[in-house]
């Protein structure tokens, strides 16, 4: 950084980032290495900020809802839902129970995809690749039904103040039942896969160690504190949605598997048990279905019109895939909310990241940070800067290729 | 941590205005109930002096250590509040309630002690508070901004609603600068912009648009 006249010295400080094509924020990292080992780890989020809450502070709870669709790619339910369920508090709206039980199912679905999609890209930083094909290909089922359901891969736009905007016609039913069956016979097989290779249990077992105490002082939530042992899941503690007719168990790492260690294995572990009760939710859901309305109130102006007259406060709150998502909502009698805050799950769970990194090689970066499920691949590009020397950049496929080498170094000494 | 049985949320708040009494500002616990069976979930919404945060939350942690979810903050004008969220008893069935204890700061003093040493997850939090609304958290172990970037003026807090607030200046509609212009050509032609478009007002009723 001093144009080469220092000495380069211990420790290196290795930069990462800033950008991560699908988290809501970018993640800069900086470490300080010593030789392979990381010493000490510092982020900088905020590359993307996009400023979604000084504009939603500018529109109409309605236009908000489809705004919140927007604020993350994967989480395409969880941020709509939690808006809408702060503005339904607040105006005294009675959602149809038959909502709430879609609302169930696309929130159940979504979790399916985003856990497949981040096995495929846990699979895919520890260079098995074929196995990140796979979980992707499978990923791809529920993502038509989601299609199916909502008209759209991405950004549903199904959440609706009051309601849901589609409904679940008995024409969907059958496939839907066909896409669950296809889950529940390929998850045995992807556990088989997953749990029994030795190879992800080398990398993956006593990397990136988060104790249960870590857990609770650094605030993290969903699968990563589950691995931890925290028993803390919003469906099973604080009811919403359909979860309140539900029998929804936290899922934590079970002892067969040597009990939770909160490492990433754990992590994996988790996830793969929560597709199978993701599963079981939806099949619940479909089967209690209610008959009746979808929507509070079908006429937009109408609906404008009792929310421009409503004040008061409160909390939206889900369990995203990620982990708890929540939204607080201030009205005051105008269009826009005077406050809106969102808090997603990477939120929380970022400051995780620091005791998790802390003493593990650069090989190990890539899968560590993408075990808290940062939404998709950990590191986009890298720039190693020697103390006193010029900017090295290392790029994602040089990380991941380190990544890769280390694998295949392990199986080697087997 | 000594860990005192799970308590109804009127527990909790007769819990805080003994210890609290007069301090304590404003106490309410909503309720919702959603699906068929309409389970109820409690929020509890505390007010409490500025000087009493640290030890209401301390207190919280005293009863079964909460999770912390985020601060919110509100212009109220004259004053800005910031909203501690937290929740307790996680993991009991539907027993988690969401507690939020609330400070009011004059704009004339914007400081408020961290909370970081009790829970040291609340540091991005603190963080944010200090860039959007142009709050001081003493002794917070890392103030650098977190979200906004280094070029970003010193001295504008994008959550205010006073002129220290985004000014007009540095908004740029999108609308109004257009596609770039070194760009491929877009496979289907733009659309020319409709002149009567400023005319039109909320009242006034313009057909197509609302076709469905």
């Amino acid at each position: 950084m001093n144009g080469g006249t220092e000495k380069k010295s211990i420790p290196y400080t290795v930069p990462i980032g800033p950008v991560h094509p699908a988290l809501k924020e970018p993640v800069m990292f900086t470490f300080q290495m010593e030789g392979e080992v990381v010493r000490s780890v510092d982020f900088a989020p905020g590359n993307t900020h996009r400023g979604i809450e000084w504009m939603g502070m500018r529109r109409n709870p309605v236009q908000i809802v489809h705004l919140t669709d927007r604020i993350c790619g994967i989480c395409g339910i969880v941020h709509s839902l939690s808006f809408a369920r702060a503005v339904e508090q607040i105006a005294e709206i009675e959602v149809p129970p038959r909502a709430d039980y879609i609302r169930t199912i696309m929130h159940e679905f979504e979790r399916i995809q985003s856990h497949l999609l981040w096995a495929g890209v846990a699979a895919h930083e520890l260079g098995f690749d074929s196995l990140f094909y796979l979980a992707w290909r499978v990923r791809e089922q529920s993502m038509d039904l989601i299609e199916n359901i909502t008209g759209n891969r991405v950004n549903y736009a199904i959440v609706q103040i009051g309601g849901v905007r589609r409904d679940i016609s008995d024409d969907q039913r059958p496939l839907i039942e066909r896409g669950l069956a296809y889950y529940r016979g390929l998850l045995d097989q992807m556990k088989n896969v997953f749990l029994n290779d030795s190879t992800i249990r080398m990398r993956c077992r006593d990397h990136g160690l988060l104790s249960y105490r870590d857990a609770q002082l650094l605030c993290a939530i969903g699968p990563t504190a589950r691995a931890s042992g925290v028993s803390m899941d919003v469906r099973h503690d604080y009811p919403y949605c359909a979860y309140g007719d539900l029998d929804v168990r936290p899922v934590l790492p079970p002892a067969e598997f040597g009990g939770p260690k909160g490492d990433v294995y754990d992590r994996i572990i988790v996830r793969l048990l929560e597709i199978a009760q993701s599963i079981d939710i939806i099949r619940q859901c479909l089967d209690n279905l209610p008959a009746g309305e979808i929507l509070w109130e079908k006429k937009l102006p109408k609906l404008l019109l009792t929310l421009k007259k409503v004040q008061g406060e409160a909390i939206g709150r889900v369990e995203a895939p990620r982990g708890e998502c929540m939204h607080y909502v201030r009205m005051d009698g105008n269009d826009a909310p005077a406050t809106w805050k969102v808090k997603a799950s990477s939120y929380s769970n970022l400051m995780s990241w620091i005791p998790m990194l802390k003493g593990e090689q650069l090989a190990d970066v890539p899968i560590i940070v993408a075990s808290i499920d940062p939404c998709m691949s950990c590191t986009d590009r890298v720039s190693v800067i020697r103390n006193g020397g010029s900017p090295d950049y290392l790029t994602k496929e040089e990380l991941t290729r380190l990544s890769h080498e280390k694998t295949r170094r392990l199986i080697q000494c087997r | 941590m000594n860990e005192t049985p799970h308590l109804s949320p009127r527990e909790i708040i007769d819990l805080y205005k003994t210890e609290f009494g007069a301090g304590i500002l404003d106490a309410r616990i909503t309720e919702r109930g959603e699906g068929t069976k309409k389970t109820k979930s409690h929020d509890i919404w505390l007010r409490v002096e500025r000087a009493l945060l640290r030890p209401a939350i301390k207190k919280l942690i005293e009863i079964r250590f909460p999770h912390f979810a985020v601060i919110a903050g509100n212009d109220l004008g004259e004053e800005i509040e910031l909203l501690y969220i937290f929740s307790v008893f996680y993991g009991t069935k539907f027993g988690e309630y969401m507690v939020t204890i609330g400070v009011k700061l004059p704009k004339t003093d914007l400081t408020v002690p961290t909370i970081t040493d009790l829970i040291p997850g609340a540091l991005l939090s603190e963080r944010e508070k200090q860039e959007f609304f142009g709050i001081t958290v003493t002794d917070i172990p890392d103030g650098r901004r977190l979200f906004l970037p280094d070029d970003f003026p010193q001295g504008v807090y994008p959550w205010r609603k006073d002129d220290t607030g985004i000014k007009p200046e540095m908004v740029r509609e999108l609308w109004t600068i257009g596609r770039p212009k070194d760009r491929p050509v877009p496979p289907v032609p733009e659309k020319k912009p409709v002149p009567e478009e400023p005319v039109v007002k909320g009242e006034e009723k313009t057909s197509g648009g609302a076709a469905e």
